[in-house]
Order: structure tokens, then sequence, then C-alpha cells
């Protein structure tokens, strides 16, 4: 009965600590968070904010100083006791996409199913190459892919072993400006559908606009304001979040005046 | 700090073992030779030290001078003048690597013998008739030995060099026309101290392989301290005085260590600067004749020469008796064998190390890596005094072995490690595991940690990472390194001499015992297949090193 009242993903008071020379530097610093199931929820900051350091975190390559993390009702991190990355059932899409370069498309969306016997495994990579379109290609190693179907093959590998959580980081950043518009739907598309929980981290502000249901904006390793897009909008919790989302606002606009001049 | 990407400690534990293993034979010689009489101390001291001492100083002197001569120009002249067959000559100035020391040696003392091939018509042409009223310098000298050894060992300079003066800013060089210093001045001035470090790197390999070299010293009646090792060990049977000799070289090995790291130390800035190359100048008429012979005599007399001469003795041989003996087609078995089992299990090891240094590092544990740093030593250690420092752990193992074995059994058992192929392999895979360590940290850089960890997120272990997504996208790196690991195994000499068991010879102790008795029919078939195995890891390198120089050329 107790699960009623627990969020599907809860992060509590984490903190995560980079051991420099000198001095210790604290990337995430007492961070709560919580998220319901089939939300798709947005961590907007600028670079070294801690943002992808939280989902690093919850992916299990970051130990946690303190606090605890806590995913459908399992206990992944808790203080210094953590669960292997391999056994989270969290699935993640990397900046750089990380595709295998010596596996073909289908083999590199087999990776996680090795657990499945051969029908099951087959069906499901059909399944995910259809979901993301990309049935023509399964011959095709990753580098005779353009940056749009590596990534949508990022995705599906992500997906193919149906993890109760996706992480997306800077999922869009290897695009051009016009490609990650079109694909930032089309990711929230294939979510929605799925059903899925998903945690995006990005920079740019029309991005987490585009996917997210929630965003938090962050700054120095703590989130200063989480709500919908529309409440960040007009309601921003102080000047910070007012000034990020205006200046990223004013910085889109202005960039797409610019491209309408060069073409 | 701890991370979930938990090392196992299998693998820091294994890579701790092999590191010992490494250290093994240096710390037990020093702590044998510290203990040893020092009756025999003296003895060395006064008869045998200070002339081998000598000797190998001014060895390592001329040879030093010879390499950094034959580099130093050779580099310079590929870099700076365009001539005819300057492509060819490219990577053709690397060819002499595949002769070692004791092969040019082998070769030259026939070829320059007073009753000889070059003799024999230096003598027709000027009119004398016998040797008696002409002959050229012995090359059975020091001086003969510091010529043959440079030969060979000049494209050590000349790789570290060419990468070094080919990354060199042309606008520094033209910078210093402007400021009207002449070409030549611009070299001495600028070229010649920027490329400093990498002549101090390629210099230091050069003389660490000078000091290994046993079979040329031998051949040529050089005494140095390799020499008066073996000498002291296998002929003196003197383990303590063997040991003290060793001591004093490593010594020199240390101080070329430090010349090494000293350069390595200093190349990164300069490699940084990335711009234009240096344009050569296009050289015409009798000048390009000049730069032509200049730059083939390294090629000629340090391959070409040799080559041709082990072709043509090995031809007429074949041709008088029709066949080889069994004894020489047993040893090229055994060499082929054991330098399998070798590339093996130095890969093996290799692996363990390189492994487990990637994962210190990315988990925070940079005092591991540096540990694992000494487990590329061997490389430096030369071969003679490896075995004889290897000598005493085996006897101590073995030992312990029997009496382990005899509380179960009464016969006493034979010894394991002793004058087995086992002690050659692990000798072997000191000394060149720094080659797959290496490269398969050169081949674990360049896979991203992103892609590990996307195969852990999906549901993947830490060995079966390795197995299912490194392994495989290491495979370039383990082929090269299987190769050099291979080659190298067939060349060594030192070691094998000392530690192989009774009545096993590779080509090389085959070789080296046919020139020890002056008997040469069968040497140079030995020599040339040595010499054949040499040329693919040349090819190798220069694939290497030329390839993408030429890729940003024509891009």
């Amino acid at each position: 009965m107790n699960r009623l009242f627990q969020p599907f993903l809860e992060l509590q008071g984490i903190s995560v600590v980079y051991p420099c020379p000198g001095e210790s530097l604290c990337a995430v610093n007492q961070l709560d968070l919580q998220l319901e199931q089939g939300e798709v929820g947005c961590l907007l900051g600028a670079s070294g904010c801690g943002k992808t350091t939280i989902l690093r975190a919850i992916a299990g390559f970051e130990p946690l100083q303190s606090g605890m993390i806590r995913l459908a009702g399992r206990e992944l991190s808790a203080g210094a006791q953590q669960i292997a990355p391999e056994q989270r059932g969290v699935g993640m899409m990397f900046q750089d996409y990380a595709l295998f370069p010596h596996l073909t498309v289908e083999k590199n969306i087999g990776f996680g199913l090795r657990r499945q016997c051969k029908a099951e495994r087959v069906a499901r990579i059909d399944e995910m190459l259809e979901l993301v379109g990309l049935q023509a290609e399964r011959k095709r190693y990753p580098h005779e892919l353009s940056g749009g179907q590596q990534q949508r093959v990022a995705l599906a590998r992500a997906l193919a072993p149906s993890p109760s959580l996706l992480l997306l980081d800077e999922p869009f950043s290897n695009l051009d400006v016009d490609t990650r518009e079109r694909l930032a739907f089309e990711v929230r598309d294939i979510l929605k559908q799925a059903g899925l929980t998903a945690i995006l981290v990005t920079h740019n502000q029309a991005e987490a606009f585009a996917i997210a249901d929630c965003i938090g904006v962050m700054q120095q390793g703590q989130i200063v304001q989480w709500g919908t897009p529309l409440q960040l909008h007009e309601q921003p919790a102080n000047d910070f979040v007012a000034e990020f989302i205006r200046r990223e606002a004013l910085l889109t606009q202005r960039s797409q005046a610019l491209m309408r001049d060069v073409s | 700090m701890g991370s979930t990407l938990h090392i196992g400690r299998f693998w820091l534990l294994a890579a701790a073992c092999i590191t010992l293993a490494v250290l093994a034979p240096v710390l037990t010689l020093t702590a044998h030779a510290l203990q040893g009489s020092t009756g025999h101390w003296q003895h060395l001291l006064d008869y045998v030290l200070p002339h081998a001492m000598r000797n190998t100083l001014l060895l390592l002197l001329g040879v030093g001078t010879v390499t950094g001569l034959l580099g130093v120009g050779s580099a310079w002249l590929m870099t700076a003048y365009s001539f005819p067959t300057r492509r060819v000559l490219n990577w053709a100035l690397l060819l002499p690597l595949a002769v070692p020391t004791y092969i040019v040696a082998f070769a030259y003392q026939d070829i320059l013998h007073p009753i000889g091939p070059v003799q024999g018509v230096i003598r027709d042409l000027l009119g004398y008739t016998s040797p008696r009223q002409f002959r050229l310098p012995d090359v059975r000298s020091l001086g003969g030995a510091i010529l043959l050894l440079g030969l060979v060992l000049y494209p050590y300079v000349y790789l570290s060099t060419r990468a070094m003066f080919a990354t060199q800013s042309a606008s520094l060089l033209e910078a210093g026309r402007i400021l009207g210093a002449t070409r030549r001045t611009v070299f001495f001035r600028v070229a010649l101290p920027m490329a400093r470090p990498a002549i101090a790197v390629g210099l230091s390999l050069a003389l660490l392989e000078t000091l290994n070299d046993i079979g040329a010293s031998e051949f040529l009646g050089v005494q140095t301290l390799t020499v008066s090792i073996y000498t002291t060990w296998v002929t003196r049977s003197d383990l303590a005085g063997a040991a003290q000799i060793a001591l004093s070289m490593l010594v020199l090995v240390v101080a070329l260590i430090m010349l090494e790291r000293y350069g390595r130390r200093r190349q990164g800035y300069s490699q940084n600067q990335r711009s234009r190359t240096v344009q050569p100048q296009k050289l015409t008429g009798p000048t390009a004749l000049v730069a032509i012979c200049l730059g083939w005599l390294p090629v000629v007399l340090g391959f070409v020469a040799p080559a041709l001469y082990l072709l043509a003795e090995s031809y007429k041989y074949l041709h008088q008796t029709g066949a080889v003996s069994q004894q020489l087609l047993a040893s090229a078995w055994s060499t082929l064998y054991i330098a399998l089992v070798t590339t093996a299990v130095t890969l093996a090891m290799a692996l363990v190390v390189a492994w487990a240094s990637r994962s210190a590092r990315s988990s925070g544990r940079q005092r591991w890596q540096q540990v694992f740093k000494l487990a590329s030593l061997g490389y430096a250690i030369p071969g003679t005094v490896l075995a004889l420092g290897l000598l005493l752990p085996f006897v101590w193992f073995d030992s312990l072995l029997e009496s382990i074995v005899a509380l179960f059994v009464e016969r006493a058992p034979q010894l394991l490690l002793m004058g087995t192929t086992t002690a050659l392999v692990i000798a072997y895979c000191i000394r060149f595991l720094a080659i797959g360590v290496g490269s398969l940290e050169a081949g674990l850089a360049r896979i991203p940690p992103s892609v590990e960890q996307a195969a852990r997120l999906l549901g993947e272990t830490p060995g079966g990472t390795l197995r299912r997504v490194h392994l495989p996208l290491l495979r370039p790196a383990l082929g090269a390194a299987a190769l050099l690991v291979f080659v190298d195994t067939m060349k060594e000499l030192p070691a094998t001499l000392l530690l192989r068991p009774m009545n096993f010879e590779t080509l090389a102790t085959w070789l080296y015992a046919e020139a020890a008795r002056g008997t040469y029919e069968e040497g140079a078939i030995a020599a040339l297949a040595i010499v054949v195995a040499g040329l693919l890891p040349v090819i190798l390198l220069a694939k290497a090193q030329f390839s993408p120089q030429t890729r940003r050329l024509s891009g």
C-alpha cells in the first residue's frame, strides 16, 4: 500500500563529490527529485551545472557521497551501498550514442537481449527497428549511417531491453538544428507510445520544452525550480530562471532569424 | 574513491603479480650482488670491470654518434628536400631495423674478410695479388662494432626525429629565414634544438639495444659488459661476480631510461602545434644526385648489402647440398613454437595489465596506474641481465616445489623451471611485455568510455563487456602487438643463450654457434630466415608511421 505514496523515481538528498587536488568539487549538492511513472522529466542548465552527473549517478557510474536513489520501489543507491549498473534496469542514450562500431544495427539493438531466446530476440529487434523506422538499415554498420539514423539506433538499443527508466544525455547535441527539432518531437512520440518514464538532460531550452512534461532548471548542483514548461515560463521562481529561459528563447529566435537570412 | 565500475579485485591482483614478476629479476640481482663476497668484487674491480666498462662506454658513445648523425641527417634530408626516389626512401630507411645486430656483424665479418669479396675487388683494382700486400683495417675491432651497430640502429633515431620534424610548424622555420638565417643555420638553430627531445628518445632506444647486444660484440671481439657477464657466468660459473657486473650495467640502463623520460616529457609541447608542415625544397641535377647517394647510403650498407650477401650464401649452400640439415629444421621449428607460445602468453599478460591500468584510471586510482607502469620496464633490461636475475628465482621456485612434492612422493621430482622452455618463455614475456601493454593501451584509449558504460547498462557484466565489446575492437592492436612480440622473440639472442634447455636451439642460437665455431655454412640460411621475419614489423611500422601523413598531404 505504501507504494501508492511513493513516487516511481525518487532522488533523496543526493550529493556527488569529485575529488580534486587540494579541494573536493561538489558536482551535485543535496538534490531532491521525483518523477511519476510515464512522465518525461528534463534537467535544463548550462554546462558544468551537474546535470549529467545526476544521470550518471542514477545509472550507477558515480558513487553517492550521501542520499538515496529509489526506482520502482527498489533502492538503487543508498550512500555507499550500490547496485551495479547492469542490474539496475535503467537504459541510457549517450551524447555520442556510444554505438558498438564492430556490430551491425540489429546486433547493436540486440546487445542487451542476450538472456532471451532467439525467437524472442529477433521479434524484439524487429519491433524496435519498426519503431524507429530503420528496417532497411538493419545490416549496416554505425559508421555507414547518418547522425540522425545513429541517434535512432541508440534509442532503439536503449529501449530494447524494456528498461523501467530511460536516461537521455544531450541526445540531440550532435545533430544540426533542423534535424534536432524534428527528432525531438519524434522521440517524444516514441517515449509516450511506449509509456516510458524518462529523464532528459539538455542545455537547450527548445528541446526541453518540446519533450518534457516537467522541467528542472539547474544551477551549481541544485535544482532552482521544478515545474511544467508553462509554469517556468509564466512564473519563474527567481531572476536566474527567468533570465535563463528568456535568454535561451532569445537565442533561439535570433538563430532562427539568422538561418532564414542565410537561406 | 570507490566506483560501481568495480575493478574486479582479480584484475588488480593479477596485474600486480605480473608487475612484481617483472621487477623480480632486478630485485634478486641487486640483493645477490650486494651480499656477494668481497673477494669476487676485488678481482672484478681489478681485472674485468675497468676494461669492459671502458669498452661499453666507448661503444655507447660511438654508436650514439653514428646513429645520431645517420638518423638526424636522413630525417632532415627527407623533411627539407625533395628528390627522385624520395617516396621509396621514406620507408626504405627503416629496413635496417629488420637486421639484428648479431646478423649484421655475422654478414660483414665475411663480406669484409681479407679474402672476402670486397677486399678482393679492391686488390684487383689496385693491382695487388695477395692480402699480405694490402688489407683494409680489421672490422673485428671497436671501431668496426660501432659502425656496424650504428648502421642497423640508426632507424630508431630516424623514426622519432622524422616524426618530430614532420610536426614542426613551417612558419617557425620561415620566421628564422625572415630573420636572416640561411637554410643551414635554420636547421642548426631552430629545427635541431626543437627536435632534441625526439632525438633523445631515439638515441636511448638505440643505446638500450646496444647494451643488450651480445652477438655482434662477441663476433667482433669487443669485450663489453654484456660479454663479460656471459663469460663470467658460463665459463667461470661465478654467479655473484656476474650479478655484480650486471648491477653496474643496470646503472647505465637507468641513465638511458632517464634520458628517454626526459625526451618524452619535453615531447608534449611541440606536438600540439598543428599547422602547415615544412614544404620540401625540390632538388635537381647534381645536388639531387648527391641527395640520392647520401639518402640511400645507410639503406644499402645497413640492409641491402647484408641481405644480398645472406641471399647469395644461402643460394650457394642450397645449390651445393640441395637440402638443409635436420638440425637447422629442428631449430626453425623450435623457434616457431617458442615464439608462438611466448606471443600468446605475453598478449594475455599484457591484456591483464592494460585492462587493470585502464580500470584503475577510470575509477580514480592513479597510484595503481603508476605501479602498473613498472610492468613495462622489462624492455629496458638487457637480456643477459634479465636471464641472470631470473636464475635465482627459478632455483628457489624449483627447490621450494621439490621440498613440497618430496613430502608426498618418494622419488625426487625433475626441475620444473630451470633449464626448461618454461623458463625461456617467462624471460621473453618479461622482456616483451612492454610491447603488448603499449599497443593495447593505445587501442583501449581509442574506445570511448561511453561505449563501455552502454554495454553495462544493457545488462553486461564487466568481464562480459571486455569479451563482447573491447576484445573485438582491440583486434587490430592485438594483431600488431602479436606480430612485434613474435618477431622480437624470434630474434632474441642474449637471454636465450643463458636460459635455453640442453640441446635446444633457436635460429638465433644456431647462428651464434655456427659463427662461434667458424663454420658459416648454414648460418646464412638461419640469418636470412630471421631477417625475412624481421621485415614484417618494419612494413607494419612504415604503414603506421607514414599513412596518416600522406593522407593529410593529399587531402
